[in-house]
Order: C-alpha cells, then structure tokens, then sequence
C-alpha cells in the first residue's frame, strides 16, 4: 500500500526532473543558434591560410581554432585596409551625436515638460507627429541639401565630412519623447524648493534636472550609440574616400573587392563587433532596459 | 500698489520663463526643421518634378505633375520591391514576433544560469547589420558553406547543396532568416519587459480554478500582452519596409531583381541613375506606407485604452 502512496510523488520529482533537463537543453539549442555566426566569425579571423577558412567550413572544424593560428589578418586590416582611421572615424562621429544630442534632445524636453511658454502645447504635438517621419523618406532630398551647403572655411558642400554625419542625427523626436516622459514624472519638489532659494531655471535643470536623469540619459545615449555605430546607408551616399568613411561603410567596400579575402574580412568584422559585445557585457542590464523602454512608445 | 508690483514680477517672470523655453528649444528646433521637416517637404515637391541629383544643362529640372508617380504603377522593378517588402512582412512579422515571444516566456523563468542565457540570446541585436551580412555571406556560401554543409548532414545528403544568394526564390527567405537571427532578441526584451508586467495574481487565481498552461497563455499571457504585441508587430512592420543593409551588403537587391527592395531602389534611383525626382516619389509612397501602418497602430491602441475606461 505505502508503494502507492509514494509513486505519484516519484514520478512527480522525476518529471520535473525531464522538464528541467528538457528545458536547458532547448536554451542550450537557442544558444547555439544565436551563437554559431560570431564564434565562427573570430575563429576564422585567426585562421591564416584563406584556403583553410573555406575548407573548415564544410564540417565542425569551422568553430575550432586549428591549422596556421595567428593575428596576420588582423595586422593585414590594419596596415593595408587603413582600419585605425576608419575607427577612429565611427568613434567620433558617435560621440560627437551623442553629446550634442543629449545636450540638445533634453533641453527641449525641459522646457516642453517643466517650463510654461506659449505654442508649448503645439510644439510637443508636432515633436510626437515627427517621430513617424522615418530617416529614410528625407534621405534622398537631404543628400541634394547636404551637397550644397556651406561650412566655416569657404567649403561650399557637406559631402566628405564628419559633420554631415553627425548634424542630422543630433535631435531626434524619439529621445525628445523619452525625455520629456522622464522629466514629467520626476516630482517637483525638489526643483519648487530650489526656486524659492532663487536658483536660476538654466540652474534648476543643470544642477536638479539632468543629474537625476541618470536612467533616461543611458537609456538614449545607448540607443543612438548603437544607431551612430551601425548607421550604413546615410554615410554610404555621403563619403567617398577612407577619409571620414565609418567602419560600416569600410569593410563593406572591402567587402565588394575581389577576390574576397575572408580571412582579412572576418578580423575586421570582429574589430567592428568585439568593442560593442565588450560595452554590451559591461552594461549587459542597462542596454535591456533601453529596448525595453521603447516598447512603451505604444 | 504692492499688489501691481507682484503682478509686474510674476509676468516678467513668466516672460523670462517663456524666452528661456523658446532658448532651450531652439538648437533641436532649428536641427529638426533643417535636416527633416525640410527634406521631407522637398521630397513631396520634388516628387514632382524631374529631378537629378547633378543638374545636367541639356535636362533642365521641369515640373511634371504626377508623372514620376504614373511612370512607378507601370515600373516592374517598383513592384517587385514592393512585393518584396510585403513579401517579407508577411513571413517575418508572424514567424520573428512568436519566435520573440517564445524566447520571452522561456527567460521569464527564475531558473539557474537564466542570466547567460538572455544574454547570448541578446547578443546580435547589438552587432551591426553590415557585419552581420558579411558573416553570413559565408554562412550562405554556395558550395561549401556551413549552412549547406549543416543541411546536407542533417538529411543524410539529401538534400543541397544550394545556392543560397544566387538562386531568385532562395535569396530572400535566406535574408529573413539571417534578419530574424538578428532582431529577434531586440523583441524578445520587449516582451520580456511586458510579460514581468503581469500581475501573478492572474496566474495564481487561474491555478487555483485548475487551468491549464494552454488556458493560461490563452486567457491571461496574450489578452495581457495586447498593446507589447501591437508594438512589437507595428515596429517590425515598418522595420521590413525599411529594409536595406542586408540586400545592399549581399546582393545589392539581385539576382534579377529578386531581392530587390523599395529602399533600395529609391538610392539606386537617385545615387546610382542619378534620378532625385523620380527617387523622392518613391520615398514618398514609402512614407505613406510608414504613415498608414503607424496610424493603425495608434488606432489599434486605443481601443484598448477605452476598452479599459468604459
């Protein structure tokens, strides 16, 4: 009799046993999917013999560091493909849109969240309808704009510049609304107090305002960090030479030479990504939480 | 007297407040206008028009009415971009956004080693589309690419090897695979962040009428993840018809057209042919599409928002 008692508790402990084992053998499966690309993108870059890379691919050999190992292609895209320009290129365009654009996208918003002024009302109104007019429906006249305008020194076109790759990305009606959705919610005590003790409104958002908006400023400086790194089609119509080129644009020329150095393409395809997976490990949660934040846009 | 004075302070005051708004709005204002309400409203003028991008003297710029737009009903080229990017919605919206949703549910649990997990599977959104199709070129690669070579071995040499990026009905489903591969975590937070939205009390009041995890999904998990689900399937929507670093980096939009895309097109147009105008009508039916998909979302929010009020 007891044999019975105790059975249906067995088979629960052992079926929960086979889900549990079940369930990290399909997230090891998943991990596998996502994972294949990159694991067998860096170990090809180490690969120094160009025919090997291709003949690996055929069988399991693709993911194992074997045969003539070596940082040969890494070199090579340095010295021959003018990598270090390139980079420092991608950095200081991001950079660059990333400060003015905080700057810029949270002033606006303090003002339409926390300041009275009339046409406030129709200012935000219009800044939310602009969010819907996507990049790609002005790139085209944009680039007839950019053609013809002048900048400090006589130049009389943007084309081959940094700036033609930072000036259009600084404010963007997206960062403006998580902003001004940030900066309604803070409570406004603090800021109410400081008034009375006749600190200047330039003040209250300098010293109040921005230094509680930790949160917001990760969260946008993140997502058009990401957006500058990867940017492709804008700098593709804008840069000819290496010059001022950003890494996206660099190795898909290299990309496009022939024969196809696959060896050379996957070290530059990991110096393009390495850098982003390290800062992504680092600030793994803050990065989730700025997608995250953007699903609230609904 | 007093009474006046402080009147006099509070509107100078108010007038101070108001020139400090207007002061900090500017720089975003004036930006805005300039590289986004400006073109965009040259796009619709120069829609009209015929256009190139370098003025050439013997084809001095002309207005042509609706011409341009007449001239892309009759464009095979246009239509076969068209079709692709609805080609690619209605596989990739359903099949990336259950996919997400899927991923969601199963790191949603407090089980060891989740963290690793959510992490890995995060991880492509953060790699760049440029490198990303590059990679998989390779992967693609016709002869022996690791994806033939993967499907060779699991149907017993049956089936391969194929010609992924050269073969018109293979080019495309090789690039929603590859776009899935790498946007589906970007959906998968999202619905992550929805689902730890759900009160467990919903869970634990069904758990104790003897639902069962079908039931559960149905009447709690999707009723509750409504407005994350219309977001998710929106923005992958407008996502698709913006497709163009993939096809640009892999096939620039061949073979034969095969995988050719409306964004794609409007560049070749206007960057490679040179014709602005005939490429800003092109940008302008893409942002009417944009415009409509976005207008359902927002109607399709808010019914739910009243659903709720009434």
């Amino acid at each position: 009799m007891p044999k019975e008692k105790t059975s249906p508790v067995i088979t629960y402990l052992v079926r929960k046993r086979i889900k549990t084992g079940l369930k990290y053998a399909l997230l090891i499966l998943l991990a596998v999917f996502f994972l294949f690309p990159v694991v067998f993108m860096i170990i090809s870059s180490i690969k120094e013999n160009e025919l090997q890379v291709i003949m690996d691919m055929s069988s399991l050999r693709a993911f194992i560091p074997v045969g003539q190992l070596g940082v040969q292609n890494y070199s090579d895209v340095f010295t021959s493909l003018n990598f270090g320009q390139q980079f420092y290129n991608s950095l200081l365009i991001m950079i660059l849109t990333v400060l003015a654009g905080l700057l810029v996208n949270s002033m606006i918003a303090y003002a339409l969240a926390r300041l009275r002024f009339r046409g406030q009302n129709i200012l935000l109104s219009i800044i939310i309808a602009l969010i819907i007019i996507p990049f790609e429906a002005v790139a085209i006249p944009l680039l007839l704009i950019v053609n013809k305008l002048p900048w400090f020194g006589g130049a009389t076109t943007w084309l081959d510049t940094y700036h033609v790759q930072i000036f259009p990305f600084i404010a963007d009606a997206f960062s403006i609304f998580l902003f001004y959705q940030f900066f309604v919610n803070i409570p406004k005590d603090l800021e109410e107090a400081a008034l009375i003790d006749g600190a200047s409104l330039f003040g209250i958002y300098w010293k109040i305002v921005i230094p509680l908006s930790r949160p917001i400023i990760a969260t946008v400086a993140i997502l058009q960090s990401l957006n500058s790194w990867n940017r492709f089609m804008w700098p593709l119509m804008v840069t000819r030479g290496e010059d001022v080129r950003p890494l996206t644009v660099g190795i898909q020329a290299f990309f496009g030479q022939s024969p196809r150095l696959w060896g050379d393409l996957m070290a530059f395809a990991s110096m393009i990504t390495i850098p982003v997976l390290i800062v992504f490990l680092l600030f793994q949660k803050w990065f989730v939480r700025s997608v995250a934040s953007t699903g609230i846009k609904g | 007297m007093a009474v006046q004075k402080e009147l006099i302070t509070i509107s100078t005051h108010r007038q101070k407040e108001s020139v400090l708004a207007w002061l900090f709005s500017a720089p975003a204002i004036i930006l805005l206008f300039l590289f986004l309400i400006v073109p965009f409203l040259l796009a619709i003028g120069m829609s009209l028009t015929n256009m190139r991008l370098i003025p050439n003297p013997n084809v001095p710029t002309q207005f042509v009415g609706l011409q341009n737009y007449l001239r892309l009903f009759s464009d095979d080229v246009f239509k076969k971009a068209l079709i692709n990017n609805f080609y690619f919605v209605i596989v990739v919206v359903p099949l990336q956004t259950s996919f997400a949703l899927g991923l969601a549910m199963l790191i949603n649990e407090e089980i060891k080693g989740i963290n690793f997990f959510r992490t890995i599977y995060f991880s492509p959104v953060v790699t760049s589309m440029t490198v990303v199709s590059i990679v998989w070129t390779l992967l693609y690669n016709p002869g022996e690419g690791l994806i033939n070579a993967f499907i060779q071995a699991i149907s017993f040499g049956r089936l391969g090897p194929y010609n992924w990026l050269t073969n018109t009905k293979l080019v495309f489903p090789a690039i929603m695979l590859m776009s899935i591969w790498q946007g589906v975590g970007f959906q998968m937070v999202i619905f992550l962040a929805g689902l730890q939205e759900i009160p467990s009390s919903l869970y634990e009041a069904a758990e104790v009428d003897g639902a069962n995890g079908w039931q559960k999904f149905f009447n709690i998990t999707l009723p509750q993840l409504r407005n994350t689900m219309i977001f998710v399937v929106i923005s992958t929507t407008i996502l698709a018809f913006k497709l163009f670093d993939q096809v640009k980096v892999m096939t620039n939009g061949g073979p034969s057209n095969a995988s050719m895309t409306t964004m794609l097109y409007a560049v070749e147009t206007a960057w490679g042919r040179l014709r602005a105008g005939y490429a800003s009508a092109i940008t302008v039916i893409f942002f009417i599409i944009v415009l409509a998909i976005s207008i359902a979302q927002r109607f399709l929010t808010k019914e739910k928002g009243n659903g709720i009020n009434a």
